[in-house]
């Protein structure tokens, strides 16, 4: 019988193809959000299997922070080109007009108004009653307990108390008008299995992920790269360039970067077994507050 | 340096042919299951540095073990429940050995137990059913027994745990894996191991332990990374629920799907249910290529030699391996919604792909999880579990759960809330003799409700719509 043993990585896709299959058969009007991220190009791909060799039966969606990564954007633009992804890409215009920054509002007013309610707009504007997320379990603790079908209110508000319950594979997508589904196809992956798989389907990934030297200046701690010039005066004679590259992408003053030498896929997965800090370690928002991912979860982040 | 590039990439290569255990851990807050899953993935290395500063600085905070680091915290994920001190769902964990890789369901012991650990379990190849070495097997061990069996999970653990406290003593561990077994004989579970283990000082855990020489079985880790699991799969019977039509250009229609159980291959004859249409596989495509043969749970795309019209919710089989067909059937039930069963509710059910209308026909009984007896009962309220009868609106094609898990599984969903109410494991067809109630799921008495008769025939005309939907309703007009 061992003709029919599967690795890890086949029956993580497999769940996935699933659960995205699923999605597809069972929604009006679903959307996947693309954060340009390494989960996000393996979730990309997984949904490019789901449906070889037709084409993706939904749109995908940059919820675009005005300070992104600029490698991030021009990937983003043609990756979608060259593999023909209907891409919507959705900000929050007003509070941009508003100048709202991570440098002049904190990363807490920025992350709320860029990015969480940028999304809320986005996911009303289009009335989409389900959206994929790439987010993973054993990212952050309040993850862990959260559904992979995780059911909204017309709120868009996640009840970590009062999530339905979710057996074998069969998924429960029934909503009324107004309520949402936000799916989660990783749930059961590691960061480790995101490399192991990048690295095995030779999946593009932004080039932040291989380390190279980078105009880097240091802000409480956090490698920050310079990647534009809003970076504020002060720090601007403190740029060194250094070795680095980026566990997490997301608005490059909020993202730290690590100092490493992993400039193939094969030595970051190396660097990866034998790391020692967890990925969100580099992500500032997460020190804002006591649990904090749960807070902005209920309020409607990913 | 070449050569070292060139061992990380054999290195990966075989990392990524690791196969994938999940399991469930049941205890309760006493027995010491955080303690042991944090000791797991402590010594698997697991835990980073940041996470256990986090950890030793919440343990003098707000910890319950001492001087010890309490591994509670690092799972007890909620705001809410780190204030009340106990976790209210279920939380999943991830480690990988050289060997395997592992995901953890771990649920609770309190109240809630029966719908969180079925819901953790449902998974599941394997459970870890923790006892305290001074308190044996207590009524709770027998109770999340009971509830590993209905799951049909196939290999148990009894750990034994807080060996340190009874001096590590063989009588004590002897006597309780025979109590154990002597409970446990008429569920029917497979494979049942018994560990003497201490989580906190980790005897037995990771390595084989010196204070129980007269211990001859391997340490848990090292029984969790061997344990086979790969014969736990049906691989006889093919079941292949359509899921979604694919049909990118005029020349390809393509049917997705998962292969819920059995083995299919390019030329095989499939027959289509529930119209009884044969055909030959034509290809099985995937977007690495045609493969020759796809198996459970392979997620592939099925073409055709001949034209059939099949839709989401039907099921391709071989012809000569049916499933059952039917709308009336028998299953265990376990009740998983605040609000209490109402018998005469019109349900949806979602087995496979495929959802219909359902309704309770009649409860056989209700079962108490902890002393396993039977007692009648006209419905079932949250956690609690009964054998119950159920008329659908469409034809289910289905196994029995014990034979096949993928195609004998069902949720039951609130046509009103859209909770997911119930889940259920199907016994079998029942003939319809043996019915309670008539075949309709639901009944319009339209003398009774004072309607005029001459709306009776658009009424009958809309019933019978209703009833090639899938959702028969009988319409009385006689008084």
């Amino acid at each position: 019988m061992s003709d029919y043993k599967l690795s890890h990585l086949q029956e993580l896709e497999a769940e996935s193809i699933h659960i995205i299959r699923e999605v597809a058969a069972e929604f009006e009007n679903p959307v996947m959000l693309y954060s340009i991220g390494k989960d996000s190009s393996v979730m990309v791909r997984l949904a490019e299997k789901a449906f070889a060799p037709g084409k993706v039966p939904f749109p995908l969606m940059h919820i675009d922070s005005k300070w992104k990564f600029k490698e991030m954007i021009s990937f983003r633009d043609s990756y979608a080109k060259e593999h023909g992804w209907n891409l919507i890409v959705e900000s929050n215009r007003e509070a941009f007009k508003a100048g709202v920054g991570p440098f002049t509002h904190g990363s807490k007013v920025h992350t709320d108004l860029m990015k969480t309610q940028a999304l809320l707009q986005a996911l009303d504007k289009y009335k989409f009653d389900a959206a994929f997320g790439g987010a993973r379990r054993d990212e952050e603790k309040s993850r862990a307990k959260e559904r992979i079908f995780s059911f909204r209110d017309k709120f868009h508000q996640w009840d970590p108390k009062n999530q339905r319950p979710e057996l074998w594979d069969i998924y429960n997508a029934r909503v009324h008008k107004g309520e949402s589904i936000r799916v989660f196809p990783l749930s059961n992956w590691t960061e480790l299995d995101i490399w192991q798989y990048i690295r095995l389907e030779q999946i593009p990934i932004v080039p932040l992920y291989y380390a190279k030297e980078r105009p880097i200046v240091e802000i409480d701690g956090n490698l920050i790269m310079a990647d534009d010039d809003r970076l504020p005066e002060k720090y601007r004679d403190q740029i060194r360039m250094r070795k680095v590259r980026f566990r997490t992408l997301g608005c490059w003053p909020l993202t730290g970067a690590v100092e490493s030498d992993a400039d193939t896929i094969e030595k970051i997965v190396e660097e990866m077994m034998t790391t020692t800090k967890s990925e969100r370690t580099t992500r500032v928002i997460d020190f804002d507050q006591d649990a904090s991912m749960e807070q902005k979860k209920r309020e409607g982040y990913f | 340096m070449a050569e070292s590039a060139l061992n990380i990439k054999e290195f990966l290569d075989k990392d990524e042919q690791k196969d994938l255990l999940r399991f469930l851990t049941a205890g309760s807050v006493d027995d010491g299951k955080s303690t042991l899953i944090g000791r797991l993935l402590f010594d698997s290395k697991k835990i980073y540095e940041d996470q256990l500063d986090a950890l030793e600085r919440d343990s003098k905070r707000v910890g319950n073990a001492g001087e010890h680091i309490d591994y509670a915290l690092l799972l007890d994920g909620l705001k809410a429940e780190r204030e009340q001190g106990i976790t209210i769902d279920v939380a999943y964990r991830y480690f990988s050995t050289n060997n395997r890789k592992f995901i953890i369901a771990d649920t609770p012991g309190h109240e809630q137990y029966t719908r969180n650990m079925i819901t953790g379990g449902s998974t599941a190849n394997l459970a870890i059913i923790l006892v305290d070495a001074r308190t044996g097997v207590i009524t709770q061990t027998r109770r999340h027994t009971f509830l590993v069996s209905l799951l049909g999970i196939k290999h148990v653990v009894l750990a034994v745990n807080k060996m340190d406290l009874v001096d590590f003593d063989k009588e004590t561990f002897d006597r309780i894996v025979n109590d154990y077994k002597h409970f446990v004989a008429p569920l029917g579970i497979p494979d049942i191991t018994c560990i003497p283990l201490s989580a906190l000082d980790g005897d037995n855990v990771v390595e084989k332990s010196a204070r129980t020489p007269w211990y001859e079985g391997p340490a848990l880790l090292d029984f969790l990374e061997t344990v086979p699991i790969d014969l736990d799969r049906n691989y006889t019977d093919f079941r292949y629920p359509v899921q979604y039509v694919l049909r990118p250009n005029q020349n390809f229609r393509g049917f997705c799907g998962k292969v819920a159980s059995g083995v299919v291959r390019k030329g095989d004859t499939v027959m289509a249910l529930p119209s009884g249409k044969t055909s030959k596989v034509k290809s099985i495509v995937t977007y690495d290529g045609e493969l020759e043969c796809a198996y459970p749970p392979l997620c592939v795309t099925l073409t055709l030699e001949d034209e059939i019209d099949i839709s989401r919710g039907e099921m391709l089989v071989h012809p000569d391996n049916l499933p059952i067909s039917d709308r009336n059937f028998e299953a265990m039930l376990v009740w998983m919604d605040e609000e209490e069963m109402d018998v005469n509710k019109s349900f949806y059910i979602k087995q496979t792909t495929h959802t219909t209308r359902a309704r309770v026909d009649s409860i056989r009984y209700k079962v108490d999880v902890n002393t396993m007896e039977h007692s009648s009962v006209d419905k079932l309220q949250l956690n609690e579990i009964g054998r119950v009868v159920f008329t659908t609106g469409k034809e289910l094609f289905f196994d029995p759960y014990a034979r096949n898990k993928q195609t004998g599984a069902f949720i039951l969903i609130d046509p009103i809330t859209n909770n997911t109410s119930a889940v259920g494991m199907i016994i079998d067809r029942v003939d319809a003799k043996d019915m309670v109630s008539e075949e309709a799921l639901a009944v319009l008495n339209l003398p009774e409700m004072g309607i005029d008769p001459i709306h009776y025939e658009a009424i009958r005309q809309v019933c019978e719509a209703l009833n090639n939907q899938g959702l028969p309703i009988k319409c009385i007009t006689d008084k």
